[in-house]
């Protein structure tokens, strides 16, 4: 394969790769310096930070602000740190991520496999859900949760996601099961499945790429939410990313730069860590040998 | 009442109407082909039989018990697809297995109807593997094993073969017939592939533009197309389909057809009841192995015709020489023996088995019935 496809590249000289290697070396560094500043002031002694020399590499290396992050940084009124937010997060992201991702195939199946009428005008009503912008549905949502006396919960937030979510999982769904064969379905039938029984046997163990795509889409937004979170939560259902704002806008004594780094890492280590274990799965063919060869 | 009974079936997609009036009895054991090209709905009769599609109207039977309406799962049937349809998801044991599951079959059985299968198919070393993992041929065999396992009154073929290489094509073709003849299943068996459909069936139904054209034997079909489409659709190469005038030599009925250059030549009917077509035009169909050269000519046939013609074309096809030359104004080809001396330019004599040949009515293009 490899072979075959070096003739298409551009054939360049050693000087002019040397020159492109180079210029993207310095991008890449470019992009890299915000996680670098971040880096390496999370590992320092405030007086380092303080006293200038953001860039500089840490004199003395300290593991503490990270520790004071995660336990004892003052949130508002409460040196609790960051540790019961991550759980509230946590608390909230899973249940509205698998909710929104398995309402999504089951919404991809029926427009796609159970064909009705009217099925096209709906998918495209569902689209728009993707376009709505958040802060026009505030005060509706807010009326909504208190009317379901969800209002300050942690439910009420999953349940504001996945109503969020539900429009791109199922746009994301539905055009890959667009193009899952259709005799597959119908053998099905005929072997005697049921409706749920061909979703759960036949569709959903071929669906392994395009649920990984849906997961980390709605785990990376639903995590990253803010505005949400800030308008939704209770004092004790506050997400990560309104614990983290409220960390670093805490305005007694000093403002301790190192563990407002450290937190801020610590908010973004989920979503990367999602990325890195779910996307090497992106790329597997799971359809490889269903129709003819 | 047959087995399989397709009772003044229609089908229609809104206002339009895809499938005319379907009138097909089938009896236990035999083997229906519904042949025709793309569009003609003969993959469309056979979802009705399954159950994948609704029925406009009439009925469709199976052993006397109505279909219509009736969940494809509970029909007693087993359908193998065009592109297998085989479940990627899952190894071949459990693809085979899978129908009997859903049936609600205690393991013990489904595995041993497992094992009875797979050795009639001789899958048994495959049974583990999925089917990513196997060639064209053996998908082939899954997807008819899965069909097999749940013993249907009905095994339904949507062209099967279609996605196979040509040598693969043949073999599967002898398996399938084999596979027929062994187990005597009543079959219903689509294809657009006119060879498939002779070599396979007890009976063809040869469909067109949402009509059955003609429902027969493969002989019958073959020797008596009831029109001009039957005609040229069966038969590779296709039947020669030739403008001619009916005069009387003789006291008898002749088929007067133009050669290359104007000249015409007189083809004596083998049907008498030609006469009453004295004076009219005709179409005259004669099949390319019927033009043979003198020496090859049928020996049994009352009715050698002679003729003089061009070659315009010769092509060697190995066992045969294909010769076209131009009759009545059309393209007309011959199927010759391969080491007939024919050359390209060259006038040959030509024998024309007329006993074989057949007329159709110009306006109405139905065969005139001797």
């Amino acid at each position: 394969m490899s072979a075959a496809t070096q003739d298409t590249a551009i054939r360049t000289g050693r000087v002019t790769r040397t020159l492109i290697y180079l210029i993207l070396l310095l991008f890449a560094l470019f992009y890299m310096l915000p996680l670098y500043v971040m880096v390496v002031n999370s590992v320092k002694p405030l007086n380092e930070i303080t006293g200038g020399g953001m860039m500089n590499l840490p004199q003395v290396f300290t593991l503490e602000p990270w520790a004071k992050a995660w336990s004892s940084a003052q949130i508002g009124v409460e040196p609790t740190g960051l540790q019961p937010y991550f759980w509230n997060s946590i608390k909230m992201v899973v249940p509205a991520v698998a909710i929104s991702t398995i309402l999504g195939a089951l919404n991809g199946y029926v427009l796609t496999k159970w064909r009705f009428r009217g099925d096209t005008i709906l998918f495209g009503l569902m689209l728009f859900a993707c376009f709505i912008p958040f802060q026009i549905v505030l005060i509706p949502m807010a009326r909504m949760l208190g009317l379901m006396g969800l209002a300050g919960t942690t439910w009420g937030l999953v349940l504001v996601h996945v109503v969020y979510g539900i429009g791109f999982t199922t746009l994301y769904f539905r055009n890959y099961y667009a193009v899952f064969p259709t005799e597959l379905i119908r053998a099905a039938q005929i072997d005697g499945a049921g409706f749920f029984q061909i979703f759960w046997r036949i569709l959903l163990p071929s669906s392994g790429p395009i649920a990984v795509v849906s997961i980390i889409w709605q785990f990376t937004n639903i995590w990253n939410d803010f505005l949400f979170g800030a308008s939704f939560a209770g004092a004790d259902s506050q997400p990560m990313t309104v614990a983290l704002n409220n960390l670093v806008q805490s305005s007694t004594g000093v403002k301790e730069y190192n563990v407002h780094f450290a937190g801020a890492i610590l908010a973004a280590l989920p979503t990367l860590l999602v990325y890195i274990v779910a996307g090497r799965y992106f790329v597997r063919g799971l359809m490889a040998g269903s129709v003819k060869g | 009442m047959g087995f399989l009974d397709i009772d003044h079936t229609t089908k229609s997609y809104g206002a339009i109407e895809v499938l005319h009036n379907v009138d097909i009895s089938v009896e236990e054991g035999e083997f229906l082909v519904l042949v025709g090209p793309s569009g003609c709905g003969k993959s469309t009769l056979l979802n009705m039989i399954a159950g994948l599609e609704d029925i406009t109207s009439g009925e469709i039977r199976i052993k006397d018990k109505v279909m219509n309406g009736v969940h494809p799962s509970k029909r007693n049937i087993a359908m193998v697809f065009q592109s297998y349809a085989l479940y990627p998801n899952m190894t071949v044991g459990q693809n085979i297995t899978f129908g009997l599951e859903m049936h609600g079959t205690p393991k013990p059985e489904r595995q041993k109807a497992m094992k009875d299968v797979a050795e009639l198919l001789q899958i048994e070393q495959l049974l583990d593997r999925k089917p990513g993992a196997l060639s064209g041929g053996q998908r082939q065999r899954v997807a008819m094993g899965r069909a097999l396992v749940r013993n249907p009154d009905v095994f339904l073929f949507d062209e099967p073969l279609s996605n196979l290489d040509a040598k693969l094509r043949v073999d599967m073709r002898t398996e399938i017939k084999k596979l027929h003849q062994k187990l005597g299943t009543t079959i219903v068996y689509v294809t657009h592939d006119q060879i498939e459909a002779m070599t396979l069936s007890t009976r063809i139904a040869v469909m067109y533009g949402g009509y059955v054209q003609q429902l027969g034997t493969p002989q019958e079909i073959y020797d008596s197309p009831a029109n001009v489409f039957v005609a040229t659709f069966m038969g590779s190469p296709a039947m020669n389909v030739v403008p001619a005038k009916v005069a009387m030599e003789g006291g008898k009925p002749v088929a007067v057809v133009a050669l290359h250059d104007d000249s015409t030549v007189s083809l004596p009917f083998s049907q008498n009841n030609m006469a009453g077509w004295d004076g009219r035009d005709i179409m005259l169909g004669i099949r390319p192995e019927t033009i043979t050269d003198e020496d090859a000519a049928d020996r049994n046939s009352s009715n050698i015709a002679r003729m003089t013609n061009r070659i315009v074309v010769t092509e060697p096809a190995g066992s045969d020489t294909f010769v076209t030359m131009t009759l009545g104004g059309k393209d007309v080809i011959a199927r010759m023996r391969s080491d007939a001396d024919v050359r390209p330019g060259a006038n040959f004599p030509f024998a024309v088995n007329m006993e074989k040949a057949v007329a159709f009515d110009p306006e109405t293009e139905m065969r005139i019935v001797p």
